[in-house]
């Protein structure tokens, strides 16, 4: 019996260690090459950049502290609050969007399934494909701009690709101090639902560490400088096209995940809180969506590294040199591929890694223990 | 001692055209471009019939694509035996500095080109006392194009410098022309600055920026971008979302009065727009530029440890020569690099073209990589930023001689 056991254990370990063996190679073996090449100097000497046989040499971390205060990294500094921005927006956009859609779907209109199909099928298109089409109704003196003529109005006069202006602006020396502000808040908010609860433990350890941030911020925060000098970072106004292509393409597959959860709800939960006398909007609001949350929770993952990996995408609507509509992905492309500085490309890309991880590490690891509890 | 022999009877065989096996020209010639390089290609198949010629082409304008795929092929131990690059600083600056080119000088010597070729060209070709590239087609960058008809009717005329310029720009702002210098997305508007910078600076102090004796927070240099700023305020406000052709369009609609871009908007406005040189559209030295010839040319070399040196060896012979450059140029809408080429196979603006290129001073383009290496050329993108969101000429010099010195420019 124990020697069954042994082969089969043995069979197991053959059959998966060929990926393992793919996975350990290509996907891990080259993150850390990656992080290797990020720790060195490839590239800030031409001569080495693509010689054959590259003579690198190791500065640590000075590639990563280069791009958050050197001063010509600005670039990359703005590049990186774009594309949070452009996160925010994005998954708020798609989980409004396909909320309200899977709602009015779920009410069975007709042809529900011919609309069902409507809205999913821009995800079938490749990114490429959404910019380019998209790219052509947002020019200047085109498409949608030309739509309030139509019906008579004055055309549309807004840049929606190439404007300049930059709305919600703050200094990148601020950043410490908000952020210290904004972890603290949240913190000091889930101290006191805890202690409500009267989980005393959590609740102080929660309230301690707020007072502790919120402490920093009033008293040595205001006084931190990152840069030598003030640095004005922003909301991009080009890049309210770019999330209306993006919210166009992925609202349908939110909706998606959303009806299935809708249909997931049970009828007599329904039945029973409209017999208790809840109105359709207490119905939603009380019983509904606070069901949805698991799923809202999985959407934004989704969308949130799609949104931290944009490429194509915007390299199909404005280029991959245009400034004002770059993401850290498409800089990294173009110090890597372009200036030859391949250190401060890999340094770009890890970051980017840390991003992506910082949103997924915390959803796999809650997976795998509620599997584990299964 | 059996390598060199058989080198040398390779190159020995080569003379008598039985060269044989294979020949991997790598270029972004595709489209528009594709029937210049093809009819080179079927130059050299007629001399070298046993050779087998292969086209490999990656698309995208000025090789933006191209360079990408040629790095990771020679990285991956897989050079291609003759590869497409922008003469000067963007071949020596990535693959000259790293030693995978070889020297071309001895070619240049038994093939007579050190005097047929002009001097300011091959000194732009030249490094480390090597000449690491033969230049097939030149381009000129500082060139201003108008419509002829429409500078009538507004009662202008083309402007010799750039305080001209401004003045022109507000007349014509008066007459409702709301931008009256057309650009497009990010390149074109650096291809405006070197014009400028060019304007401001003149040829020697330009020169003295690439080779490091010129620092660009120089009160001089920063002053280009005081110039470059008021130009600006001439131009569309939906430029980066307009190709170079779409800038060109604007003039040729009567939209804009000027655009400044490289020579490649005459092919554009010839065959596409099937426009007569001198009637549908006009030229001009860019302002201030007069006398001085801005040129960026594409070129061909030899990377060490290619399978098929001797074929390279001839494909680079005819490209130099008299009869390949006035294969080529015709159809491409450029200019040979020799000045002794038959100018009765070019048009009315080539042949113009070729005249200054045989009496001005030449200087070389920043933007299309020949005075500045990849490294600094792609980061001016930052630099151009950094003027365009601050406004702020100081600034952006400092950006400018920042990235200089991290990229050791000019050393």
């Amino acid at each position: 019996m124990k020697w069954l056991r042994n082969l089969d254990s043995l069979v197991a370990v053959l059959t998966l260690l060929p990926s393992v063996i793919l996975l350990a190679i290509f996907v891990y073996g080259f993150i850390g090459q990656t992080i290797q090449t990020s720790l060195t100097n490839w590239g800030k000497d031409p001569a080495q950049a693509l010689a054959i046989n590259p003579v690198l040499q190791f500065v640590g971390l000075e590639n990563y502290k280069e791009l958050f205060s050197g001063f010509i990294h600005g670039r990359f500094r703005q590049d990186l609050v774009n594309n949070i921005f452009f996160t925010v927006f994005f998954v708020g956009g798609c989980l409004l969007v396909g909320l309200s859609l899977a709602i009015i779907l779920d009410r069975g209109p007709k042809g529900e399934g011919f609309f069902r199909t409507v809205f999913l099928f821009p995800m079938s298109l490749s990114f490429i494909v959404t910019g380019t089409i998209w790219r052509w109704m947002l020019q200047p003196a085109g498409g949608v701009n030309q739509l309030p003529a139509a019906v008579g109005l004055p055309e549309g006069r807004f840049a929606w690709l190439t404007s300049r202006q930059q709305v919600l602006q703050f200094d990148w020396n601020h950043l410490p101090l908000f952020t210290a502000w904004l972890i603290g808040l949240i913190l000091l908010w889930i101290g006191i639902s805890a202690l409500r609860n009267a989980q005393v433990r959590r609740g102080w350890i929660a309230v301690g560490s707020a007072a502790l941030l919120i402490g920093w911020a009033i008293f040595i925060g205001p006084r931190v400088q990152l840069l030598p000098f003030p640095e004005i970072h922003g909301f991009n106004l080009a890049f309210i096209g770019i999330i209306i292509a993006a919210i166009w393409q992925m609202s349908g597959y939110t909706m998606a995940l959303y009806l299935a959860g809708l249909r997931g709800v049970p009828e007599e939960l329904r039945e029973a809180a409209r017999v208790d006398g809840a109105s359709e909007v207490q119905l939603y609001r009380r019983i509904i969506l606070p069901m949805l949350a698991p799923i809202t929770l999985s959407a934004m993952i989704i969308l949130g590294h799609i949104s931290l990996k944009i490429f194509d995408l915007i390299w199909a609507m404005t280029g991959v040199d245009n400034a004002p509509t770059e993401v850290p992905a498409l800089l990294m492309y173009v110090t890597t591929f372009r200036s030859n500085i391949i250190a401060d490309g890999a340094a770009i890309a890890t970051i980017l890694l840390l991003l992506v991880a910082l949103v997924i590490v915390p959803y796999l690891y809650s997976q795998l223990r509620s599997e584990v509890r299964r | 001692m059996r390598k060199w022999l058989l080198a040398l009877a390779a190159t020995a065989l080569g003379s008598v055209s039985l060269a044989q096996g294979k020949l991997e020209i790598f270029s972004w010639w595709a489209g528009d471009e594709g029937p210049a390089l093809q009819a080179l290609l079927d130059l050299y198949k007629k001399k070298y019939p046993n050779v087998e010629v292969v086209n490999a082409t990656v698309t995208g304008g000025s090789g933006v694509n191209a360079r990408a795929v040629l790095k990771t092929r020679m990285l991956g131990g897989d050079p291609p035996d003759s590869f497409q690059v922008h003469a000067g600083q963007e071949l020596i600056g990535t693959w000259v500095v790293a030693g995978r080119m070889e020297d071309l000088t001895s070619l240049y010597k038994s093939e007579g080109w050190l005097t047929r070729f002009p001097k300011g060209l091959i000194d732009l070709l030249s490094y480390n006392g090597g000449i690491w590239s033969v230049p097939v087609n030149i381009h000129r960058s500082n060139v201003m194009w108008y419509n002829p008809a429409k500078l009538r009717e507004w009662g202008v005329t083309p402007p010799k410098t750039w305080t001209e310029f401004l003045s022109t720009c507000a007349t014509l702002k008066g007459k409702g022309v709301e931008a009256p210098l057309a650009v497009g997305e990010a390149w074109t508007q650096q291809h405006l600055w070197e014009s400028v910078a060019l304007g401001v600076l003149g040829p020697d102090n330009w020169a003295a920026l690439w080779s490091g004796k010129l620092k660009f927070n120089d009160p001089k240099a920063i002053a280009v971008w005081d110039t470059f700023g008021k130009v600006l305020d001439c131009t569309n406000k939906d430029a980066s979302g307009l190709s170079w052709q779409q800038a060109t369009d604007r003039v040729v609609q009567g939209q804009s009065a000027f655009n400044i871009m490289g020579d490649w908007a005459a092919g554009y406005m010839v065959t596409t727009l099937k426009l007569k040189p001198g009637e549908g559209f006009g030229w001009a030295p860019a302002p201030s530029t007069s006398g001085t010839f801005m040129m960026l040319s594409d070129s061909f070399g030899l990377p060490r440890g290619v399978k098929n040196r001797a074929n390279v060896i001839n494909w680079l012979k005819l490209l130099g020569s008299k009869e390949g450059q006035d294969t080529f140029n015709p159809l491409k809408g450029s200019i040979a690099a020799r000045t002794d080429s038959d100018l009765s196979k070019y048009n009315a603006y080539l042949q113009s073209a070729a005249r200054d290129w045989k009496n001005n001073k030449i200087v070389g383009s920043l933007v299309h990589g020949a005075v500045a290496p990849e490294s600094f050329s792609s980061q001016f993108g930052t630099v151009m930023e950094i003027y365009l969101s601050s406004k702020n000429s100081r600034a952006a010099a400092n950006a400018a001689q920042a990235i200089a010195d991290q990229v050791r420019l000019g050393r």
